[in-house]
């Protein structure tokens, strides 16, 4: 019997604007599986990925359990739910260097200046990064920045990925390469996602269900 | 932000001190056992940059020999000090006031005796070095301005209203020796002379001046002024006016600010006359390298204005044995040949040279008063002060019929 | 603790304004016991009203606040309109921040130097153009038309409202706008003034009112600038404040009723203007008409605009040429003599007021810019809401004029036996500064992309941290900017230090303004120097500190 406590649960999700229902899910995302979100522009999909972030715009108004560990994350402040967020824009800090970048992504339990910088050192070269430590993000070329904000997710040890449209702004041959890097390390992690996109190639290499918003209901 | 409060709370509160029981000059080891740690805040007009440097030099000595802070606290007009203490005054505070020492004469003397505003009487004659002070051949050092001074402000120095004019450009046969003269000369050369803008003090004295050539009794303007006789006795003044404005510098629609603006305006070449109340006013300013060389000075031979300024303590001034000491050191016979020197600042002393002692005598002796005064001998005739009441209604007239400008 | 930093905010702007006016208002009506007032009465009123030339001297008050609006943003909107997006435009952009730190009493003493009949201006000229070897004798400084006042208020006002506009400026699609426009054939300006200016008018609206009533109430320009028969009301008003007879208070207070008055009709007629522009955009967008030859137009805006830069820093640069001269007589264009007597004199008086200025400057910016990082922290937590109202306690102080309120307030220290203390004055400077921090904050504040914050939450991050480690390193410039802003506006304080520090304490400003009444040029020189000195400082460091501490970090050196 597959474990219905492990991975993420959406449990009656809805979100308001103005009293108009934009969205509403209900599903259960396995661990290493992927729920695809699909829908036009404005349609309120990355809405979803808020509401379970934890950074809704007070503008919409959610309610709906959100489930992951046997407990309800939907009330928690968002720095609590260990969710891994990855954006359009790779959104490094600008004001750190890339091994700082992913050292602040260490959680606190990890002691030490020395320990902390051979984490990071690690992921780098996990992603084909080596060497990269203390260079100026800007420096980066996109497909080194968008390996970087993977690495950087995936050191902070979520408990889930939260991708909103991440691959749409790399060209066509980055995007299988990243796109392959980021479910194949999601397996590895055993970790559920949620992916926002309107590029149908994403969903296909995704390979999970996908659900319409502003079409699909429950 | 509670921290905030607090600190401001405590900082409110911690300016209150003891206080102290009111200094006694005749017993002046006392006095100055009590001024020491002392900060006096005089306030005088702080618009010339020689005078300020002067008090300054007297702050570090009264530092150095007395232990007492000296703070300059720069006034636009006398009258805002005056404003201040009527203020603490009618809101009760009877101590600690803000201000310790005024330089003052004439009106602003006058309202603050009247209203009780003033230490004293009878401190002044208790200085130490009172005993230089030349009582007997001045006697506006006893009488501000027709107000006997009770005691209850220290002479400072000497004024005496002169002119100035620029050698290299007017012929000194040229030159006006009376108010008529003055009125006449205007129409020949319009927009080279003005005054400013009552009720700054030299511009008002200028207004005395006028006054006292042109009134048909002088004697009236030793007494205090009816309201019902002002208008027919001051008629000559603003007749005269009503002739001379439109030939003044901007015909009369902006004034120079007081009287270093005037000496600025005789550099420019946009004045040929100015005036000041210093005798060594051009002296010094030529020695600071605000006026040229060639600038000289005269005085009408019918006389011009004399009068004393002087220092006095507010009733409620927080130091007033360090204001006590600080009176006595501009007293000292050091600290006045200093002010009289043009290189510093000019201004006459009042000391009888006959009180002091060979060394003192021969420091005033050995002053170059410069090539732009004239000697004692030459100042001619002095004119009195009116009584106060005449200018309060002198300026209250002018602002009527001159503040606003067509 | 968050969460009562907007309370704070309000505390701070609104309290010192609406129970100084409070304590300017009751003593107009002659209620004031302390001083023997007891019953209401319109007495101070009608002494008011019977004070010679007092017509004037509202008409000039009056003037100089509509004037001064009127041209500032008429400027502004031909400049922004005709050469945004261009070289030039960046150039000016560059030029708005040391114009905002010349502090106005600074900026005045230098164009009065300037344009005066013995001005440098007329320096230049004499006397081999004009034949004089004398200064004519013109009214220009001190015209009684307040003609050189509305010169100094503008030249320091399109800075301003230009840092305004450009604020506003990314809200607005000005890129689309501007081609959509050209395409269909309208002229540079007037496909702004059309398309984009109506929205951007709109962001500033608040900003112009302050600059009427900043205008309208002036103390230190007026001063300098101003006519003086009669002078303009805010000067006459403070003469009445310090007027040794008791009964002059409550005169005073009704004089600064008046003025409240008199700003409350400049912006009334200014509403006027509005509606009667609106209706002029709307006739001639009726009407089709393209206004495509505006090149003329656009050439003179840009003159304009560069002369206003160039009285502002020109006028500084002779301030400072009059401070080391000597004798400098006319028609000479440079000093006879050359002397550091000027400087070496003042130094050992400058150390108090210095001192007293960058203490009240850094401690009421320090202050507000927490009080401000606060609010829009706390705006985030909880969403824009109470937007309105915020806004309204913001520009509270600065559509008072100061003349209005603090004089209630020092009547208020006073009687509570509250000094001239330091702590009093950095409170007084923070009800101003805090409003002009936290207009230069909120957009670059507001325009930071919430999802690094997002990104923080994901990893674990809580909402301290975030606020420390990401967004106020990545906003420093913007921050330290506008704390340059907020101690530039402390430094050029001018009516608030000197009420409540009551002679106690002087800054700078205060001295300058004090001794530029007397004629004595190299010392106004010396301390107008000083005065724009300490704000350029300010600006200096604002600018240096991020590209020291982010040297390595290209990311961080885009503005």
């Amino acid at each position: 019997m597959p474990d219905e406590t492990a991975g993420l649960r959406l449990d009656a999700v809805r979100i308001r604007l103005n009293g108009r229902e934009l969205v509403a899910v209900d599903r259960h995302i396995r661990p290493g599986e992927t729920l695809t979100v699909m829908g036009p522009s404005g349609s309120g999909k990355s809405t979803l990925l808020a509401y379970v972030g934890g950074f809704l715009d007070p503008v919409f108004s959610g309610e709906g359990r959100v489930v992951c560990g046997g407990r309800d994350i939907a009330h928690l402040p968002a720095g609590d739910r260990h969710a891994g967020i990855l954006f359009q824009d790779p959104l490094l800090f600008p004001h750190m260097s890339i091994g700082g970048n992913l050292v602040f992504a260490i959680p606190q339990s990890v002691k030490g200046k020395a320990v902390r910088r051979a984490r990071a050192e690690e992921a780098l070269d996990d992603v084909g990064l080596s060497g990269f430590f203390d260079r100026d993000p800007d420096t980066l070329s996109g497909g080194q920045k968008a390996r970087v904000a993977l690495a950087r997710t995936l050191m902070a040890a979520p408990n889930f990925l939260l991708l909103d449209e991440p691959f749409s702004k790399l060209d066509m041959q980055l995007r299988g390469q990243i796109r392959d890097l980021v479910f194949d390390k999601a397996k590895r992690s055993r970790l559920p996602v949620i992916l926002v996109t309107h590029d149908a190639a994403d969903a296909e290499a995704a390979g999970g269900e996908v659900i319409e918003i502003g079409r699909d209901a429950a | 932000m509670k921290r905030l409060s607090a600190a401001f709370a405590v900082l409110a509160f911690s300016t209150t001190l003891a206080a102290a029981a009111e200094p006694d000059p005749s017993n002046w080891t006392a006095v100055l056992d009590d001024a020491r740690g002392e900060t006096v805040y005089w306030n005088a007009w702080g618009g010339s940059e020689s005078i300020n440097a002067y008090i300054d030099w007297v702050g570090d000595e009264l530092q150095e020999r007395f232990g007492v802070k000296l703070v300059h606290v720069k006034l636009d007009d006398t009258a805002n000090a005056v404003a201040t203490v009527v203020t603490e005054k009618a809101a009760g505070k009877n101590e600690d006031g803000t201000i310790d020492l005024i330089w003052i004469n004439g009106e602003n003397f006058a309202s603050m005796k009247r209203q009780g505003l003033l230490f004293g009487p009878d401190w002044v004659q208790q200085l130490p070095n009172w005993r230089y002070v030349d009582v007997e051949n001045q006697p506006t050092i006893t009488t501000d301005f027709t107000i006997p001074t009770d005691g209850m402000e220290s002479p400072w120095g000497m004024a005496k209203l002169v002119f100035f004019y620029d050698s290299a450009r007017t012929e000194q046969a040229n030159l006006p020796d009376s108010a008529d003269d003055l009125l006449a000369w205007t129409k020949e050369n319009p927009g080279r002379f003005s005054y400013p803008q009552p009720p700054d003090f030299i511009g008002s004295s200028f207004l005395k001046q006028i006054l006292s050539e042109k009134i048909a009794d002088p004697a009236k303007l030793l007494e205090p002024v009816e309201a019902g006789e002002f208008a027919e006795l001051s008629k000559p003044l603003f007749d005269y006016l009503d002739e001379l404005h439109p030939n003044l510098w901007r015909s009369a629609k902006a004034f120079p600010k007081d009287y270093p603006s005037m000496s600025q305006l005789l550099a420019d070449g946009e004045f040929d006359i100015t005036f000041a109340f210093n005798p060594a006013e051009a002296s010094s300013a030529i020695a600071n390298d605000l006026l040229p060389d060639t600038v000289r000075s005269f005085t009408f031979s019918g006389g011009t204005l004399s009068n004393t300024h002087f220092v006095a303590i507010p009733y409620n001034a927080a130091a007033k044995a360090g204001a006590l000491v600080t009176a006595n050191f501009l007293l000292s016979p050091e600290a006045q040949a200093r002010k009289q020197d043009p290189q510093i600042w000019g201004d006459p002393t009042m000391l009888a040279m006959d009180r002091l002692d060979d060394a003192d005598r021969a420091r005033f002796a050995a002053l170059d008063l410069g090539i732009a005064t004239l000697r004692p001998d030459e100042l001619g005739p002095t004119l009195p002060e009116p009584h106060p009441s005449w200018m309060s209604m002198v300026e209250e007239e002018w602002a009527r019929r001159y503040g606003v400008a067509n | 603790m968050l969460r009562f930093a907007p309370a704070i905010a309000i505390a701070v702007l609104a309290l010192p304004v609406i129970g100084g006016l409070a304590g300017t208002l009751l003593p107009a009506f002659g209620y004031l016991p302390a001083l023997g007032g007891e019953d209401l009465s319109l007495e101070p009123f009608r002494i008011v009203l019977a004070q010679p030339g007092l017509l004037r001297s509202c008409g000039i008050a009056l003037a100089a606040g509509v004037v001064t609006a009127a041209v500032s943003t008429v400027l502004v909107a031909l400049f922004v309109g005709g050469w945004s997006q261009t070289r030039t435009f960046r150039f000016i952009q560059s030029l708005v921040s040391p114009l905002l730190a010349v502090p106005h009493a600074a900026a005045a003493f230098g164009l009065a130097f300037m344009i005066a009949p013995s001005g440098f201006l007329a320096r230049l000229v004499s006397p081999w153009a004009t034949g004089w070897d004398r200064p004519p004798d013109w009214l220009i400084v001190n015209d009684s038309l307040g003609l050189s006042l509305m010169l100094g208020l503008i030249v320091k006002e399109v800075p301003f409202l230009l840092l305004m506009t450009l604020a506003a400026l990314p809200q607005v699609p000005l890129a689309a706008s501007t081609r959509l426009s050209a395409s269909l054939g309208y002229g540079r300006i007037s496909g702004f003034l059309f398309t984009t200016w109506p929205a951007i008018y709109r962001q500033i609206r608040l900003a112009v009112f302050a600059v009427i009533a900043f205008s309208s109430s002036a103390v230190d320009v007026a001063f300098i600038l101003g006519p003086t028969t009669p002078s303009a009301l805010p000067v006459r008003l403070v003469q009445w404040m310090n007027d040794p007879e008791l009964t002059s208070r409550f005169m005073a207070s009704a004089g600064a009723v008046l003025q409240l008055g008199i700003t409350l009709a400049a912006l009334l007629i200014w509403l006027l203007l509005e509606r009667l522009g609106r209706m002029a955009v709307m006739h001639f967008c009726g009407e089709g008409r393209r206004f495509r030859a505006d090149r003329t137009m656009r050439h003179l805006t840009l003159a304009l605009i560069v002369l206003t830069a160039l009285i502002v820093f020109g006028g500084l640069a002779v301030l400072a040429l009059w401070s080391i001269s000597g004798l400098w007589q006319f028609p000479n264009i440079l000093p006879d003599t050359l002397t550091l007597r000027g400087w070496i004199r003042a130094l050992p008086q400058i150390a108090d007021p210095l001192w007293t200025t960058v203490t009240v400057g850094l401690a009421s910016t320090a202050l507000s810019a927490l009080i401000v990082i606060g609010s829009l922290a706390r705006e985030r937590q909880v969403g824009r809401a109470g937007n309105r109202w915020a806004l309204f306690f913001l520009y509270l102080p600065l559509l008072v004029p100061q003349a209005g309120f603090v004089f209630g307030l020092k009547l208020f220290l006073t009687h509570s036996g509250v000094g001239a203390t330091w702590a009093a004055l950095v409170l007084v400077h923070m009800v101003f500064v805090l409003p002009y921090v936290f207009l230069s904050l909120a957009a670059p504040w507001r325009a930071f992309d919430p999802r690094y914050e997002a990104v923080a939450a994901g990893l674990g991050k809580g909402p301290w941290t975030t606020l420390l480690a990401i967004r106020l390193p990545m906003l420093s410039r913007a921050i330290l900017v506008a704390c340059a802003v907020g101690f530039a506006v402390s430094v050029g304080q001018y009516l608030p230090t000197v009420l409540i520090g009551a002679g106690r304490l002087v800054t700078i400003t205060t001295e300058a303004v004090a001794l530029g009444s007397g004629g004595n040029r190299r010392v106004i020189g010396v301390y107008a120097f000083l005065q724009m000195l300490l704000p350029f400082l300010g600006f200096a460091v604002a600018a240096l500190v991020p590209a020291l501490l982010f040297r390595n970090r290209r990311a961080m050196k885009v503005a």
